[in-house]
């Protein structure tokens, strides 16, 4: 309770010059093309501050080994900067217990985790998974693969023409045959935010279990896991300012309790024997192997990092970011947003008459201006669309105004080059 | 500026705008879909082989200015070739987009307005946007595929 009551203090006097945090960033102060770099991908994977940099670079420098085995010094280190990231980010997200924290390779992994031990444990050929039209693919081929395996449905819930949830179809799709409902809290490809409480709160009336892909949510908003009620939370590392390689999946202790354990092999055990294995309690039955110590702990710094900041405060820059980059993108002459939803997080999808996605990011690229362009590994959003790609700027906390003055420069010259 | 210029040059956007031979092919005796996975696009290539010869070609489908000017490009220039001649092409095409042009031993003038993508070089996440289209047309000359990736 203390840390709950300690991170609320910590919010009150938390930070609200979002434009200041841009100088923290490292990577952020370079040229590239000759031009000062301007990074709008924050969708595939953000920058980080110089504080989860050190972090790494501290553990490696000084404090490896491996973790929970050794009896030595460096392991006695190296075990309390891993679990201490471990309940720096429990506090962070206001789990329970640190045994609802389990560290992955990233929001991927988390998903076929749950995929893979649920779908053993509790799916048959009478059951129904449902997930969504907006879905990354990493919240669809999991699912996929399991409903192969186990004879179980996939059904998707659709989407509006401004890119938000179809609840009534959603409503019409939950039935006493679904046992999970996998759902992005924020779409990757349109920045849509979903209505997670109502989605809960729906599949709560019937069996199923809730399973929440955050990885687009944590870098925008602070997370409440308990608040929401979902059963499954997963996030990655490196899309809230932390390493690659590091993500957690945060679930109930009493579901993680009863579940199979995902993969074998060292951490994972109490005993072995030929004759049976016994499995470690949580997190460490789903930890199987040495896991990413020094990713954990630049994850740890990216929570400290985050944790600083008034949420408030980043909301209003980053609503203010997207309307002003959303009007001055309409200015462009057949400028067509992809994903209008009412609740959006900083991420504009877009394209630009007939001028292919590929071609506007190569263009905007030797003007300095980093975009991902392309399907965004989330095909049935573009096929709902009717479009094969589009160009993607994703806002951060670290961008602002003349960043999306740049991008629109950039989109200028591809219509000069292009017209 | 004068980089992208090197990229699109006036022959790749006149293709793209107006792209040669694109339609569907009636008659084909070979069909053959290209993907590129990482950004979505797919072509379908449609050639009529008779004869140890290209006697027409055609394509269709959706990508980005140079995806589709190579395509169309290509089926200008192996419309009417040999198949000897068109392996060679593939050949030629496939060096002038991946290795170093001083030292290498093609002679672009040979490649007439195929020489056009010799700047897509510089721009090595955009190789597979250009070399798409001949993939699907090596595969379909060897009759081993009736889908090919880029990955």
């Amino acid at each position: 309770m203390s840390s709950v009551l300690e991170s609320q203090n910590t919010l009150s006097h938390a930070y609200t010059d979002i434009s200041a945090l841009r100088k923290d960033f490292p990577a952020l102060q370079q040229n590239v093309y000759e031009k000062p770099l301007v990074y709008l991908d924050s969708a595939a994977s953000t920058q980080r501050p110089q504080a989860v940099i050190d972090a790494v670079v501290a553990h490696e420098r000084s404090n490896h080994a491996n973790v929970h085995r050794g009896v030595h010094q460096l392991s006695q280190r190296s075990t309390e900067a891993y679990e201490g990231a471990r309940e720096k980010i429990r506090a962070y997200i206001n789990a329970e217990s640190c045994e609802e924290i389990i560290f992955t390779r990233g929001t991927t992994e988390s998903i076929n985790l749950v995929a893979a031990s649920l779908g053993k444990s509790r799916l048959t050929d009478s059951d129904e998974v449902v997930v969504t039209w907006m879905e990354h693919h990493s919240n669809i081929v999991p699912w996929q693969l399991i409903c192969e395996q186990t004879g179980a449905q996939l059904l998707a819930v659709p989407m509006t023409p401004d890119g938000e949830l179809d609840l009534n179809e959603y409503d019409r799709l939950l039935s006493d045959r679904t046992k999970i409902v996998a759902v992005g809290h924020v779409s990757n490809a349109l920045g849509t935010i979903n209505p997670l409480e109502q989605i809960i709160s729906k599949a709560r009336d019937t069996d199923a279990l809730v399973i929440i892909d955050g990885a687009q949510a944590t870098p925008h908003f602070r997370v409440d896991v308990q608040a929401l009620d979902c059963d499954f939370y997963a996030f990655s590392g490196h899309k809230m300012f932390g390493p690659t390689g590091i993500g957690v999946l945060y679930g109930k202790s009493s579901l993680l309790d009863a579940m199979p354990p995902y993969q074998g092999g060292g951490e994972m055990i109490l005993t072995v024997t030929f004759k049976e294995t016994l499995y470690n309690s949580l997190p460490y039955k789903f930890e199987a192997g040495t896991p990413n110590i020094s990713g954990a702990v630049g994850l740890g710094a990216a929570v400290d990092f985050l944790s600083d900041i008034n949420f408030e405060a980043l909301a209003q820059y980053e609503s203010d970011l997207l309307s002003y980059a959303t009007t001055e993108l309409m200015k462009l002459p057949e400028a067509r947003v992809i994903g209008t939803a009412k609740n959006k997080a900083s991420v504009l999808s877009f394209t630009l008459g007939d001028i292919h996605a590929h071609d506007l990011g190569t263009i905007v690229d030797r003007e300095g201006v980093a975009i991902r362009t392309g399907h965004h590994c989330a095909m049935p959003v573009m096929e709902h669309f009717q479009i094969a790609a589009t160009g993607r700027a994703s806002f951060a906390l670290y961008n602002n105004r003349d960043d999306v003055d740049r991008l629109i420069l950039g989109l200028q010259r591809a219509l000069e080059l292009f017209t | 500026m004068n980089d992208l210029q090197e990229l699109y040059r006036e022959v790749i956007l006149d293709h793209n705008r107006h792209p040669r031979n694109f339609g569907e092919l009636e008659g084909a005796n070979r069909v053959v879909e290209g993907v590129n996975p990482l950004c979505g696009d797919r072509m379908t290539l449609y050639v009529k082989i008779n004869d140890k010869k290209v006697q027409d070609i055609r394509f269709k489908g959706t990508g980005c200015a140079i995806s589709v000017a190579s395509s169309s490009l290509m089926t200008e220039k192996a419309k009417g070739g040999s198949l000897d001649e068109v392996e060679s092409l593939f050949k030629q095409v496939h060096e002038m987009l991946t290795s170093d042009i001083s030292s290498s031993s093609i002679n672009l003038e040979n490649l007439d307005k195929l020489a056009a993508l010799s700047g897509v070089r510089e721009y090595p996440t955009r190789v597979k946007c250009a070399s798409l289209a001949w993939h699907a047309l090596k595969s379909a000359i060897a009759g081993s595929a009736d889908k090919i990736s880029t990955e």
